[in-house]
């Protein structure tokens, strides 16, 4: 019996992997959003500790940023999802029920992912505010901005601009990342190109499939943070 | 010259007894000045003497020590907080008063990621919530003025230092502030800006507006305050009419500085 090809495994007809395998993609690429949109909020929050906190303040962003770039990012998400599981487990035994509880995957995963990469956001942003001219923060103070709109008007553009770039590497590495969370059973597209690979005996097929949709997602992401880049630094002159 | 302002008119900024410490460092040691509506008050002095520290002051951009800023009728109430320093009581206060006093820095601080259009609308539409149109066009107005109407969708990185500077005063202008304070407008400038951004603002105390210009040019001082004031040290070491002091009145100390 001849095996199947290519195109007949991704196929999206009948016995074809195709919509496993893009689904598998959207959820990567879900996993990926949320972890990095919740290490913006972390990044964001650790950062304005080491930059405007208190002594207290400060110090638990330094041990956040610090612990977290010298651990593994695969043993962030055993530990929470292990961690936490136990934690359930116990309660659920607390109250008659017996046997292993697990934490939803994807929510762990994205929440550790997204601890993981606030790390590297909080430096990230950290370094763009202090690339932010002065006194164009102390124009905002003295035209009678409170805070919070001289955050949103003046602020969070220029830090941006800076940051863009830092922010690009970080959604790639994010990106790579959820590939981790295949252990806790979510299945992104890695994990469903082992499933594939496993049940169809075609390991290169399916792997080859996954990289180029990995590779499809981080050229669009790519194009998205140019435009980005372009929309805010605007006002800054170039040299070429 | 212009004519001085009358002694009856108003108060603009009243500074009692105001006193700044950074760390150890005593930069004002009791300073107490009036500026009345409509009169321009140059304040000069050697660079370390207290003339920045005191004008930045005025806008609580840096919070004495202690001592009184009063602007307009409004006098800022100051508190110490946990660690003895001293802060504004009332944030809000702050902003209100803020609001009443334009600013022009000397490296201009326009907003880069905004048009100078936007820059100029920026206060008057999202501080004082007055209505976009109608400050579009005063915004228009006031480009016109400082003669860069041509540059309104242009970003400050694409202007002159002069023309940055102009459309600074134009973005304070529009604030529409009782009193304008200028911290050394044109010492970032190339030489053969500076006539025009002193042009504008020789035009605005032509008009009757209460300005407060640090500055090192003697001629401005000379020929356009109605007031200068000389600071050393952080003390007030000579003040008076201009046609006073730089006819060999004031201090032994004044009259070495002008002569450089």
């Amino acid at each position: 019996m001849q095996q199947p090809g290519f195109f007949d495994l991704m196929s999206f007809g009948p016995g074809g992997w195709g919509p496993a395998m893009l689904t598998g993609a959207l959820v990567t690429l879900a996993l990926a959003l949320c972890g990095f949109a919740i290490g913006a909020v972390f990044g964001a929050v650790a950062a304005f500790a080491k930059i405007a906190g208190g002594r207290i303040a400060r110090t638990i962003a330094d041990i956040y940023t610090t612990v977290l770039r010298g651990i593994p990012d695969l043993l962030v998400i055993y530990l929470f999802y292990f961690g936490g599981s136990t934690v359930l487990t116990s309660i659920g035994r607390l109250f008659g029920h017996d046997g292993f509880i697990g934490l939803p995957g994807f929510a762990t995963g994205a929440i550790a992912i997204g601890i993981v990469s606030g790390a590297q956001h909080t430096e990230v942003f950290r370094g763009a505010f202090r690339a932010v001219h002065r006194g164009e923060i102390e124009a905002a103070i003295a035209a009678g901005m409170h805070p919070f709109l001289r955050f949103r008007r003046i602020i969070a553009p220029l830090v941006l601009r800076y940051a863009l770039p830092g922010l690009g590497n970080i959604w790639q590495i994010v990106l790579k990342e959820s590939a981790l969370v295949s252990v806790t059973g979510v299945v992104e597209l890695l994990r469903q190109a082992q499933v594939g690979a496993g049940s169809e005996r075609q390991p290169f097929t399916f792997y080859f499939a996954a990289a180029i949709l990995y590779l499809v997602i981080t050229s669009l992401s790519s194009i998205t943070f140019r435009q980005a880049e372009g929309y805010f630094s605007r006002g800054v002159r170039r040299s070429r | 010259m212009r004519d001085a302002a009358t002694p009856s008119a108003k108060v603009a900024v009243r500074l009692e007894d105001l006193h700044k410490y950074f760390g150890p460092l005593e930069v004002l040691k009791g300073i107490s000045l009036d500026a009345r509506e409509g009169e321009v008050v140059s304040i000069l002095g050697a660079s370390g003497s207290g003339k920045s520290t005191m004008l930045r002051c005025i806008n609580m951009l840096e919070v004495p020590t202690s001592g009184t800023v009063t602007v307009g009728e409004e006098t800022i109430t100051l508190e110490t907080d946990r660690r003895g320093r001293p802060r504004p009581a009332n944030r809000r206060q702050v902003d209100r008063v803020r609001t009443k006093v334009g600013m022009v820095f000397q490296t201009f601080n326009l907003w880069s990621h905004k048009t100078i259009l936007e820059n100029v609308i920026e206060a008057p539409v999202h501080v004082q919530g007055r209505d976009k149109r109608e400050c579009i066009e005063e915004a228009e107005a006031l480009l016109d003025k400082v003669g860069i109407a041509d540059k309104r969708d242009h970003y400050p990185a694409h202007l002159s230092g002069g023309q940055q500077q102009r459309a600074a005063i134009a973005r304070a202008l529009a604030q529409q502030p009782e009193v304008m304070l200028f911290d050394e407008p044109t010492s970032a400038l190339d030489p053969e800006l500076v006539g025009e951004v002193l042009r504008v603002m020789r035009g605005l105390a032509e008009e009757g507006r209460t300005m407060l210009v640090v500055t090192h040019e003697m001629g401005f001082a000379r020929d356009v305050s109605n007031r200068v004031v000389f600071l050393h040290q952080g003390l007030i070491e000579a003040e008076g009419a201009p046609q006073d002091l730089f006819s060999g009145g004031g201090s032994e100390r004044f009259q070495k500085f002008i002569a450089g």
